[in-house]
């Protein structure tokens, strides 16, 4: 490996993992909470899509965070009522939420923009640039200490809400009320509704926390790391959060451990296509394969166990 | 949300009946990216528009928005007797192959693939004698002495370009190095501008300061990444010259908009069905230039690149096509 690219791989493993990381958390409140969410990748996308059109129309990256969360909870919303209220398939629902995106944006694109699909390209003043600190171009130009400040801090500020979100929601589901009867939603749905409390709302309440990450998700993808939306340009990242949460068993730190994995698959895949090892050439397609490879062996049984929440993918009625 | 899609169903019904009302005449099946795409697709439609304009006659048309929809609206247009039908993109290669074959008395035409049929044209552009161009360019432009290139689906007609571009960069400097990466192996290799900006910065990590971009709407986060670092890239199809001005050092444009229009106008009666392949000689191919690069192009690289066009268009320097043997002879 050439050592010398180190520094850049791994800043570029937090840039690949952001997204992988909201979109994780995503799916973990929704699925602790009972309801399977294959629709992360669409609501990523349509976060993405409104993001970029808010920001271009507003001159604001914020607005565009506001809208694309607005419309990612409104999305959320739609699967809640399908699965939750009217108690169907939530794996049909995901996946017509993920078509729906898919055509939407660029119908909606096309005839607002007339670019194929795209949105106008931001100028800097609306879009996410990496954090301008005090002192910042001095620290990054400082021998040694440099290279290492530049892969934690070298970000947009999307960045650090991911990775704060991580140690928010591990406390949030182990230590809050809150979070304790979403977790029992997801288990016992029966046990928390005889105590009295509305399955629900809870589970209303898990999807649309769900739709807030997918809009920052998204807004990251389109305002943060590019200055436009592009038909498509989740590329399948909602899915490798979705394999990256049953890697991770359904918790938080792992899942930010699986992600950050990924991410770093992803980063070598990018920058080490022709990676020698041995003195033979490794496919790129290897380090594309692996995130979805080990999660299938993780499943097999052979490296340990993944056991997703009892109640997941079941809608919940009194009667029964 | 409803509202949307139904006058987008709407929409698409109205285009269909509109094409199909008229009768006779050409047809033109955009891919997928529609005709606004600022790329392929949009060069298509303004040749077209152009043959609508001078000679009066209008054209039936049709925007893919996926492929099962090809071989169906080739179908179509060949069933209400349009001729010539043309068909936009490699990937339609199937679809008229198969629609040809059923309508030996209707005449089609294709870009970007060979198709070989009696009643087929096939529109194919010599991409390497533009790319070896850019490849000129970018190296003369280049202070580090490695420049990059990032081709979007892994096909042998992207690694055409990188293959002309690599020629072009080793005629001017032999010990320069170039960094190739490809987006990825399937469809959405096109479209996934996130990955292939992260891949541009691999590259600058590794000392490239000028990146050609062969990528479709993936090229879009090339453009940016060099851009954003300051440094110089190269367009494609269209000239993009003007997305992030002087940055975009130029473009190797594919003027689809003349193929499409030549068609339209020889029509039925002067159709040519067999292979034509469009270089420089044919005008197919060029460099961009316009006031968002003027200020990038040296004189010196001008001449070079000048100089290097008319060896080329002689026959004097000959440009090694790596679709012929599926190898590229430098790297």
């Amino acid at each position: 490996m050439e050592f010398a690219l180190l520094p850049e791989i791994l800043s570029s493993t937090v840039r690949m993992s952001v997204p992988l990381i909201l979109a994780c958390i995503a799916g973990l409140w929704s699925e602790r909470s009972g309801v399977v969410d294959i629709g992360l990748e669409g609501k990523m996308l349509v976060g993405a899509f409104s993001a970029a059109a808010a920001a271009s129309y507003f001159h604001s990256p914020w607005i565009g965070l506001l809208l694309a969360i607005l419309v990612c909870i409104m999305f959320s919303l739609v699967h809640g009522y399908a699965s939750i209220t009217q108690r169907g398939n939530q794996v049909v629902s995901g996946v017509a939420i993920n078509m729906l995106a898919a055509g939407l944006t660029v119908v909606i694109g096309n005839s607002w923009y007339k670019q194929g699909g795209r949105t106008p390209q931001l100028d800097d003043a609306s879009r996410f640039l990496p954090i301008n600190f005090p002192g910042r171009d001095a620290l990054f130009e400082m021998d040694g200490v440099g290279p290492i400040a530049k892969i934690f801090l070298d970000h947009s500020v999307l960045a650090f809400i991911a990775f704060a979100l991580v140690p928010l929601s591990a406390w949030a589901l182990a230590k809050t009320r809150f979070g304790l009867r979403l977790r029992a939603v997801g288990e016992n749905p029966q046990a928390v509704d005889t105590a009295g409390i509305s399955v629900a709302r809870l589970r209303y309440q898990a999807v649309i926390i769900a739709g807030v990450l997918c809009g920052i998700a998204g807004a990251y993808l389109s305002t943060a790391l590019q200055t436009s939306f592009v038909r498509d340009m989740s590329a399948g990242r909602g899915f490798l959060a979705l394999t990256a949460l049953i890697f991770a068993n359904w918790r938080a730190w792992p899942a930010l451990g699986a992600c950050l994995l990924f991410g770093f698959l992803q980063a070598v895949a990018n920058f080490m296509q022709g990676f020698h090892l041995f003195g033979v050439e490794i496919p790129v397609q290897v380090f594309n394969a692996l995130p979805y490879i080990m999660t299938i062996v993780l499943l097999a049984g052979f490296i340990g166990k993944s056991v997703p929440p009892k109640a997941s993918g079941t809608p919940y009625s009194k009667d029964r | 949300m409803i509202k949307s899609l139904l006058s987008a169903a709407a929409i698409s019904t109205l285009m269909i009946s509109a094409a199909f009302a008229d009768g006779k005449g050409p047809a033109i099946v955009f891919d997928i990216g529609g005709k606004f795409d600022k790329s392929f697709n949009e060069s298509m439609f303004n040749g077209a528009e152009k043959f609508k304009k001078e000679s009066g006659t209008d054209y039936g048309q049709f925007e893919i928005a996926n492929e099962a929809q090809r071989e169906q609206a080739i179908r179509n247009f060949a069933d209400k007797g349009y001729s010539p039908i043309i068909a936009a993109g490699f990937a339609q290669a199937d679809a008229v192959t198969k629609v040809a074959k059923d309508f030996p008395g209707t005449k089609f035409a294709i870009v970007d693939a060979v198709v070989d049929l009696p009643n087929v044209e096939s529109i194919v552009f010599k991409e390497q004698e533009g790319s070896y161009l850019v490849g000129m360019m970018a190296a003369k432009a280049s202070k580090t002495g490695t420049v990059g290139f990032v081709g979007g689906m892994d096909i042998p007609l992207i690694r055409r370009f990188g293959c002309g571009y690599v020629q072009g960069v080793k005629a001017v400097n032999k010990d320069d190095k170039v960094s190739q990466n490809m987006v990825g192996d399937t469809g959405a290799a096109w479209n996934d501008p996130v990955k292939a900006g992260e891949i541009t910065k691999g590259q600058m990590a590794k000392g490239a300061d000028v990146v050609y971009a062969a990528a479709g709407g993936s090229g879009l986060g090339v453009l940016q990444a060099m851009a954003d670092a300051k440094k110089l890239s190269i367009g494609v199809d269209a000239n993009q010259n003007y997305v992030h001005p002087g940055s975009v050092l130029t473009s190797m444009v594919k003027h689809v908009d003349v193929a499409v229009y030549n068609t339209m106008k020889a029509g039925d009666a002067g159709f040519q069905p067999g292979v034509h392949a469009l270089g420089l000689k044919e005008g197919g191919v060029d460099y961009a230039m316009d006031d968002n690069n003027k200020a990038l192009v040296s004189d010196d690289m001008k001449k070079a690149v000048e100089t290097a066009k008319a060896d080329i268009i002689s026959g004097k320097t000959e440009v090694h096509d790596y679709m012929a043997d599926s190898k590229c002879p430098v790297e």
